[in-house]
């Protein structure tokens, strides 16, 4: 018998499968599908104060072993989350839920997240600093150490949950942005957010998003997302969650060897709806395979 | 919405670039015409949404048109072969709302869906009438299908080479009709939407991510609210969209 617990702030997963913010709506969608109480637990999409429709249609372009996409972070608005959605996953998740909160001013985000710290269903709250598809947010609050840190410190002081905050890959040192969070207050670095790229269409000539650029996602950026999830294990001491095309448990071991205590599974989900439930069945078999008792064993194994 | 393994049973060309895909397997997940698969192909990272032309209790047509990489790869695809398929997709048409002598109008690849639309409104007593739209003679298919099923089948070519010379639009005010189904481009909607004097539906075409409602890739705005094309859709009634 294998043990796939593992902890993250003190409280205990079953499995370290953590469905990622913006590919798994907010949970009831799957649950239509399979008992979403066999992940680990699932990161709910990007919300900010207000409610937003995104940017113009294409959002999305296929890429080799990925996509770009180019939602905007489309949301109801932290208040309908609170008000509609959060009751919902309360009807079918049974486990404390990650809260993944981005905005366009430092306010913006104190002020969602003092709004979210009073719901017993939220677990952990992941700041997402890395958002590449808005303008004058998201991610132009992650592209620097004091940026990162200004943040991490503001939110930090309005709530007492675990707090995340999920980094963007488009730095120079990816190291000393997670180092900044940890100093700041952060209990926990997310990596990475999609790599920002882009796709020309040969016959319009015209970018295949509206967008113009996009954030690619899948299995084309998992090389990017285990090196620097391996950098920013040997930066912090908090825990590391390592995100970026992991696809079956094999993935989920390396990312874990690189450092990371818990895996988020993103683009996976929107090509094979029932991909979180299959790693987390296929995880004991392949742990088993290459002789892992405990996953908790394994983390940073590879340094 | 189920996921499976479907049988390709034949995969044969009707025109130069529409192709004629039956697939066995679980059908459970059909409710209604206008509805969707979302199939996997080997090497490519998103599934290909198409529209389901018609389907029995464990067989499904598709028809298709080759316009990229993917399709052409599906176009390979032999008897005996397998495709992982994401099944019943999308709202389909919402017949109970429609009325007893409908137009269906089908622009090019958008004429699939109207092929099970008008076999299930017949079944139903209602007496449809297909308008078919093509750009000209050569890419007509489906037009003996329809006929054969039952259905008044009117034909027009935007160059006049076959039926009326024109769009199935300048046909509307002379077939009688109370209401209307339509699937195509969206240039052959806004000639439609001039055109109508009834209520009516459109089934919409977008870029889709997932086509089951996750990634938010396919948002449209309505007139009640942001609609997922994938999920809340494809089929809009006439009286929600904006244009």
């Amino acid at each position: 018998m294998v043990n796939t617990r593992v902890s993250l702030n003190d409280i205990t997963l079953d499995n370290p499968v953590i469905a990622a913010s913006g590919t798994f709506g907010y949970g009831h969608e799957f649950a239509e599908l399979y008992d979403i109480n066999c992940l680990g637990t699932f990161s709910f999409k990007g919300t900010t104060r207000e409610p937003r429709y995104g940017n113009p249609t294409p959002r999305i372009a296929e890429c080799p072993s990925g996509l770009i996409n180019a939602i905007g972070l489309q949301n109801p608005g932290i208040d309908k989350v609170i008000g509609e959605e959060i009751p919902k996953i309360r009807q079918c998740f049974r486990k404390p839920v990650i809260a993944n909160i981005s905005g366009f001013s430092e306010d913006e985000y104190v002020q969602c997240v003092e709004k979210i710290d009073a719901c017993p269903e939220v677990g952990w709250i992941e700041i997402n600093i890395s958002c590449p598809n808005v303008h004058g947010g998201g991610m132009a609050f992650g592209t620097t150490p004091e940026a990162a840190a200004r943040i991490t410190g503001l939110v930090r002081r309005v709530t007492k949950k675990p707090l995340w905050i999920k980094l963007s890959p488009n730095v120079t040192d990816i190291a000393a942005i997670a180092r900044a969070c940890e100093d700041a207050g952060a209990d926990a670095i997310s990596l990475i957010n999609t790599i920002m790229g882009m796709r020309i269409d040969l016959k319009t000539r015209r970018p295949a998003v509206a967008g113009i650029t996009g954030g690619l996602s899948g299995e084309a950026i998992r090389p990017v997302a285990l090196r620097m999830v391996y950098q920013v294990y040997e930066a912090v001491k908090i825990p590391v969650v390592g995100i970026g095309g992991v696809s079956c448990a094999e993935d989920v071991l390396e990312m874990m060897l690189a450092g990371a205590t818990a895996v988020q599974v993103g683009a996976a989900n929107l090509v094979n709806p029932f991909a979180c439930r299959d790693i987390v069945r296929d995880l004991p078999a392949v742990m088993e395979k290459y002789g892992i008792t405990a996953l908790t064993d394994i983390i940073g194994g590879a340094h | 919405m189920i996921q499976g393994q479907y049988l390709v049973r034949s995969n044969t060309p009707l025109t130069k670039s529409m192709m004629q895909l039956s697939l066995e397997g679980d059908t459970s997940a059909i409710k209604a015409p206008g509805q969707f698969v979302n199939i996997k192909l080997d090497g490519f990272y998103l599934r290909r949404p198409l529209s389901v032309c018609d389907w029995n209790e464990n067989r499904i047509t598709l028809l298709y048109k080759i316009v990229g990489d993917g399709t052409r790869a599906l176009s390979r695809m032999v008897p005996g072969q397998s495709l992982d398929v994401l099944c019943g997709l999308g709202n389909g048409f919402m017949i109970d709302k429609g009325g007893k002598k409908p137009l269906l109008i089908g622009g090019g690849a958008g004429i699939a869906p109207m092929y099970g639309l008008g076999r299930v409104l017949l079944e139903r007593g209602v007496e449809p009438t297909v308008v078919l739209g093509f750009n000209t003679r050569e890419e007509i298919f489906y037009k003996r299908e329809m006929e054969a099923a039952g259905l008044n089948v009117v034909v027009c070519t935007a160059d006049g080479s076959f039926g009326a010379k024109g769009y199935p639009s300048d046909l509307m005010g002379e077939l009688e009709h109370d209401y209307f189904y339509a699937c195509g481009p969206e240039a052959m909607f806004r000639a439609i939407e001039a055109a109508a004097r009834t209520s009516g539906q459109y089934s919409f075409e977008e870029r889709m991510g997932c086509g089951f409602g996750a990634c938010m890739g396919c948002t449209c705005r309505t007139k009640y609210g942001n609609k997922r094309i994938c999920k809340d859709g494809p089929v809009l009634m006439r009286e929600e969209v904006i244009w």
